[in-house]
């Protein structure tokens, strides 16, 4: 009984949960001293405003409208995510995400535009533009020694110039924004969008980047490829004198993060929900938040869903502040405050793990002096300083 | 051709700091990825002061700017130390996150100056353009601009600190092998914190020479638009070595410039090359020189990993 209780405290789920929560609440709280600061009168009222997003509206169906606008840019976003996640479990920091969804907006829109393509072309080809350029870092990594963030890096900036380029072609003559996405490039929402108050853009594209979290949860964790794959991030010399061949699951996984990278471009462009400037001078966000939504939900690809999701909301909740006082870009403080919380959540759960163990320990040997309890409780003490060696070693196997 | 010239020196000021400071901080087995957000709080200290400094002789103004860039990028640099170093926090993923906030708190700071001053002044843009004109020494019509020389002192400064004092060596030291300076009596994390101080001096520095090199007010929003990424790429190709550092940055820069003013040669114009092409170009010589040099890469070999005094 005792023993259940203060296993569920140390629980994995439950620590990245804890640890995720104390991320946010501390940001929020960032946040809100900032709104203290430029203006103490409004500022309950405005971090009120984030947080409700698009609960602001007073009417159910606007509210539902506006909650579609947040699942909109949230595929992508969690797509981004999903890249980010499952290169990390190999091992990989694939900070090139952002790059890879860049050509995947690139390779999108000129088919649609362009092209005038069906949208599953366009999203197969975004996804090749995205799995081309995750394919180049895994090579310059595997073969060339490069390491992965900063091929990365240079590859965003060469995704952002390279796709200024290509849609200088589609844009809009008197604008710098590319032309509309129209007809059967616009991926189809099978009644999706009826939900959310007749909301277009809502569209399958949601729905299917929570099957591509599943499915990657499942790869990684229950298919032999996933096992190889998680095996060449623990230790690339063991995987390779097992017979794995580590260079091939390098550039593999590279691969396949920057399809679901390029897939999450797709997801966003071709529902129209927005168009591409072809004057932007810094690669979008949408990769960089990817990362706050992966350690935000604890290197779990269904903890990232929700992350996702609360990462968007925040950041879509920025613009109901009120203008006239406060900047919206407030949103983006918080969020990028909860990122770098992120870097603690190592130390958070390590603490948390600690303090468990101790009182547990306190606990077994209280026991121990009454006889009754004495060989349940050794049997504890002993679980215990076991599950606190494993706990040093969650924390120091992070590099 | 003096406006290219002009333009090359100064970028490569720019990227020479930073990769100084970038050189610094990864010397002491930190990667500061996060040298861009450096590069945004140091401008917009340095931009606020000089909206302030408005009638001040000019060398005060100068040396003032120069010293609270300087010093935001510093006071930046201590979360990526404090994360980084003391709390073992995963360096690419704190190096972004600084990013990222740096933009939007020197966005948000920005217009809610801006906004208290004039509640329908919703920009953010900060009014310094009077100030900038102290920077610059007109020869002929070659514009020397002050920050030129800052760079110059500072590529010497940095080789004969890294490689000719007793703490450079020992900051050395601390990158490539931890462990093995620690047990000789070389506080690494100490000597880690003063890598990463050094970086965020010279970054600061870095952001008030980018943002005042162009010609209009820039604005906060788009950040410092990835020179301090280009100035990684220029670490890494000059091989974590000042003097190469400083070729480095002249070859870079020399890019850099080269997309601003290209439509001013005739025979480049007629190429019918876009602009973004020069943007690309020296991402992709990094990517090219990585890919060939990597093998045997000169990185400090612990760059990027926490020290744990008990693995020992």
């Amino acid at each position: 009984m005792e023993k259940k209780k203060s296993s569920f405290l140390r629980n994995e789920t439950f620590l990245s949960v804890a640890a995720a929560i104390i991320c946010i609440l501390v940001g929020l709280l960032v946040g809100f001293l900032v709104l203290l600061a430029i203006k103490p009168e409004g500022a309950w009222a405005g971090i009120l405003a984030i947080i409700k997003n698009f609960f602001n509206y007073p009417t159910k169906a606007a509210a539902m409208k506006y909650l579609g606008n947040t699942l909109v840019k949230t595929a992508p976003l969690l797509m981004c995510a999903l890249s980010i996640n499952f290169c990390y479990k190999v091992g990989l920091f694939n900070i090139g995400a952002a790059g890879q969804y860049v050509v995947g907006a690139a390779a999108c829109l000129y088919a649609a535009l362009a092209w005038n393509m069906p949208w599953y072309v366009c999203m197969i080809l975004a996804m090749i533009a995205g799995g081309i350029f995750g394919l180049a870092v895994g090579f310059l990594k595997a073969y060339a020694n490069v390491n992965e963030v900063i091929s990365g890096i240079m590859l965003n900036w060469i995704g952002l110039y390279l796709t200024n380029m290509i849609l200088g072609n589609v844009k809009e003559s008197t604008s710098p924004y590319t032309v509309n996405v129209k007809g059967s490039a616009l991926i189809p929402s099978l009644g999706l969008s009826a939900l959310f108050s007749n909301n277009k853009y809502v569209t399958i594209a949601v729905p299917l980047s929570i099957v591509f979290a599943i499915l990657v949860w499942v790869v990684l964790e229950k298919t032999k490829f996933g096992y190889e794959l998680r095996a060449t991030g623990y230790n690339k010399d063991a995987a390779k004198y097992a017979g794995m061949n580590e260079k091939k699951n390098i550039i593999l996984t590279l691969m396949i993060g920057g399809c679901l990278a390029g897939l999450g471009a797709a997801f966003l462009y071709l529902t129209g929900y927005e168009q591409w400037s072809t004057t932007q001078s810094s690669v979008p966000g949408m990769g960089f938040n990817g990362i706050a939504a992966t350690f935000l939900g604890g290197l779990s690809p269904i903890g990232t869903i929700f992350a996702s999701f609360f990462i968007q909301h925040i950041t879509s909740g920025g613009s109901y502040l009120d203008k006239s006082v406060y900047p919206s870009q407030i949103s983006d403080l918080i969020s990028a405050i909860i990122i770098y919380l992120c870097g603690f959540v190592m130390f958070f759960k390590l603490v948390m793990n600690r303090r468990a163990a101790a009182r547990e320990e306190a606990k077994a040997e209280a026991a121990a002096q009454t006889p009754a309890g004495a060989s349940v409780s050794a049997a504890a003490a002993a679980d215990a300083r076991q599950n606190a060696d494993d706990g040093k070693e969650e924390g120091g196997k992070k590099e | 051709m003096s406006l290219l010239i002009q333009y090359t020196l100064l970028f490569a000021s720019v990227l020479a700091l930073v990769a100084l400071g970038g050189c610094f901080s990864e010397h002491s087995g930190v990667i500061n990825l996060g040298l861009e957000g450096i590069m945004v709080i140091g401008a917009l200290g340095g931009a606020l002061t000089m909206k302030s400094m408005d009638s001040a002789p000019a060398a005060v103004t100068v040396l003032v700017v120069l010293l609270v860039s300087a010093l935001s990028g510093m006071a930046y640099a201590v979360l990526l130390a404090v994360a980084c170093i003391n709390f073992s926090a995963d360096q690419t993923l704190v190096g972004t996150a600084l990013n990222i906030l740096a933009t939007a708190a020197a966005t948000v700071i920005v217009k809610a100056i801006n906004m208290a001053e004039n509640p329908d002044n919703v920009s953010a843009t900060v009014k310094y353009v009077e100030a900038k004109k102290d920077f610059v020494v007109n020869i002929g019509s070659f514009q020397f601009n002050w920050f030129m020389l800052v760079a110059l002192i500072a590529l010497i400064a940095a080789y004969i600190i890294l490689y000719k004092t007793r703490f450079g060596l020992r900051l050395m030291a601390c990158g490539e092998n931890p462990s093995a300076a620690d047990s000789v009596g070389i506080n690494v994390f100490k000597m880690r914190w003063a890598g990463v101080m050094i970086s965020g001096f010279l970054g600061g520095i870095g952001g008030i020479v980018y943002i005042t090199a162009g010609v209009s007010e820039w604005k906060f929003e788009t950040g410092v638009a990835g020179f301090g990424f280009l100035a990684l790429a220029v670490m890494i190709f000059g091989s974590w070595k000042p003097v190469n550092i400083g070729f480095a940055a002249l070859l870079f820069g020399f890019f850099r410039a080269l997309s601003n003013v290209y439509s001013g040669f005739d025979w480049l114009a007629a190429l019918n090359i876009p602009g973004t092409v020069y943007n690309m170009f020296p991402y992709i010589i990094s990517l090219l020189v990585l890919a060939f040099t990597s093998k045997n890469s000169r990185a400090p070999k612990s760059e990027g990993i926490p020290y744990d005094k008990s693995l020992r």
